[in-house]
């Protein structure tokens, strides 16, 4: 077996753009002669860097590493999301089997291929009305503010039974856990402020329940599910969080990515039998998780060649793993035909995004509704004045002006 | 060919009801895989082979076997 030898200093994530489009060029050259590298994190600690579609899958099957984040190094900010604080029950995201399992259990139910499928008539009434809306305010508009950003909210509120009407709060909340830059005290605020929302949200739910998932939940059919209000918290303000920050990036730049490749945007609007690949080609070309995922190792471990010491963090890059061109031929161009089914974009493991088949739909929806209404759609702005989330846990863009002729 | 599942190891992510809903659903009691038909006929044989590939938890064999 090749031992490949790791570098001589470590570095920090590459993090810089060429073409909006693009994951930085390093990653292709790591990928190409060191596809397992040392990584220097924000935090002063080492750890490593996956870039190899064959290695971030295999890492993220590999249960000798775990999902807790309070143990993990961000690649990009000097401070974890939860310092020493307990864990957050029920929320998954940062939780390792079999503990997991009983929570993944318990709500996958409401986020089947089935259930998606039940709520597309919602959804599509959803984004004509938007869409109506649009219309109605005329050319020029911001994409995010009047599409991209409320559909994916409306949706997930309704699915959760939270009130949209209180959306400017939680938004604002969401988007400060998500802005890099932010200083810890006011992330930390932010993440207080919500954890309050929701529990007081729980505790009304318990009054005066509807028929939406919180309630489904508390209601419990199967009474050993009984969850306490933490766990209920914990499992809401994820939902809540994941719900809102995805899809509306995805919606956003992957209209922006349409509307830089005209050709692309014509085969969405004029062939419905595309739409399918269309909406996988698009998670694996932005892949929007643009720093990664996160794993630490939870004792000493052989992966791949090389020795991983217990506590350090490996950081899987999804977006360099979804431009391998050992896995996807031509992986830098967008071909809205190919079929691109077995990207990670919604990662791979036991945490494959749970919300993925509403993420699908949504986006199935939303894209072909969009440039069907307006045919004639194209940026306001030159595309290099679209200000990006280069900034952000989650990349996209900050606005999209947007016009047409009416 | 036969379908064989390890139940157990489901996370419920849906990639097999996405893309071979004749022969995968998922429960409505938990999410997790119900197998539709686990002798799958010739025409759906590939679609049986692309939801083993892509079920992020190595959840679906494929059993190539020589009957039909
Ligand atoms: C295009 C949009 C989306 C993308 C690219 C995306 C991506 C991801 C990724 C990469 C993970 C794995 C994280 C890890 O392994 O540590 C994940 C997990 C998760 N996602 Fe999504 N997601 C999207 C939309 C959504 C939506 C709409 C929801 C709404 C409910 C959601 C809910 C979740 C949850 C709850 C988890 C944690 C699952 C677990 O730990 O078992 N996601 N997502
Ligand atoms: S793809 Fe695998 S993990 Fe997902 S529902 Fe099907 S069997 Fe379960």
């Amino acid at each position: 077996m090749s031992v490949i030898s790791p570098t001589p200093s470590p570095v920090p994530l590459p993090t810089h753009r060429g073409c909006p489009f693009d994951p930085p060029e390093e990653y292709g050259e790591l990928r190409r002669s060191r596809p397992i590298s040392r990584l220097a994190f924000p935090d002063g600690k080492v750890g490593w860097l996956l870039t190899r579609y064959e290695d971030v899958r295999a890492l993220l099957e590999d249960l000798r590493f775990s999902s807790d984040r309070r143990r993990a190094s961000s690649p990009v900010r000097a401070f974890p999301i939860r310092d020493g604080d307990p864990r957050v029950p029920g929320s998954l995201i940062g939780m390792d089997p079999p503990e997991h399992t009983r929570y993944r259990r318990l709500v996958t139910r409401w986020f089947t291929v089935r259930r998606m499928r039940e709520l597309a008539p919602r959804i599509e009434r959803i984004v004509a009305d938007h869409l109506d809306a649009m219309e109605r305010a005329g050319p020029p508009v911001d994409l995010v503010e009047t599409f991209a950003r409320p559909i994916p909210s409306l949706v997930i509120c309704e699915l959760l039974g939270v009130p949209y009407a209180e959306r400017a709060d939680f938004q604002r909340w969401t988007a400060t856990l998500f802005r890099l830059d932010e200083p810890k005290e006011s992330v930390y605020a932010a993440r207080d402020a919500l954890w309050d929302y929701m529990r007081s949200l729980v505790a009304i739910k318990r009054q005066l329940p509807d028929d939406a998932l919180l309630s489904q939940l508390i209601r419990g059919e199967d009474p050993s599910a009984g969850l306490t209000d933490q766990e209920l918290t914990g499992l809401g303000q994820l939902l809540l969080i994941a719900g809102h920050e995805t899809t509306a990036n995805m919606l956003a730049l992957g209209t922006f990515a349409l509307l830089c490749h005209p050709e692309q945007a014509r085969a969405l609007r004029e062939r419905p039998d595309v739409v399918d690949n269309a909406v996988e080609e698009l998670l694996r070309y932005l892949t929007i998780v643009q720093f990664g995922v996160v794993r630490v190792a939870r004792e000493d471990v052989e992966f791949a060649g090389v020795k991983v010491r217990e506590g350090e963090t490996v950081v899987a890059s999804v977006a360099a793993a979804n431009r391998d061109p050992e896995r996807f031929p031509e992986p830098d161009d967008l071909d809205v035909t190919r079929s691109a089914a077995h990207h990670i974009a919604f990662g791979h493991g036991v945490h494959q995004c749970l919300g993925q088949q509403l993420a699908r739909m949504e986006m199935r929806i939303g894209y072909p509704a969009l440039l069907r209404r307006f045919p004639t759609l194209r940026l306001a702005v030159p595309a290099d004045q679209v200000p990006l989330r280069d900034d952000m846990f989650i990349y996209g863009v900050h606005q999209l002006p947007v016009t047409w002729q009416e | 060919m036969r379908i064989r599942i390890d139940r157990g190891r489901c996370q419920g992510a849906g990639q097999c009801a996405l893309h071979a809903p004749e022969l995968f659903d998922q429960s409505d009691e938990d999410g997790m895989v119900v197998v539709l038909d686990d002798q799958p006929p010739p025409e759906l044989r590939d679609k049986a082979r692309l939801a083993e590939q892509l079920c992020p938890n190595s959840v679906i064999r494929v059993l190539e076997e020589e009957d039909g």
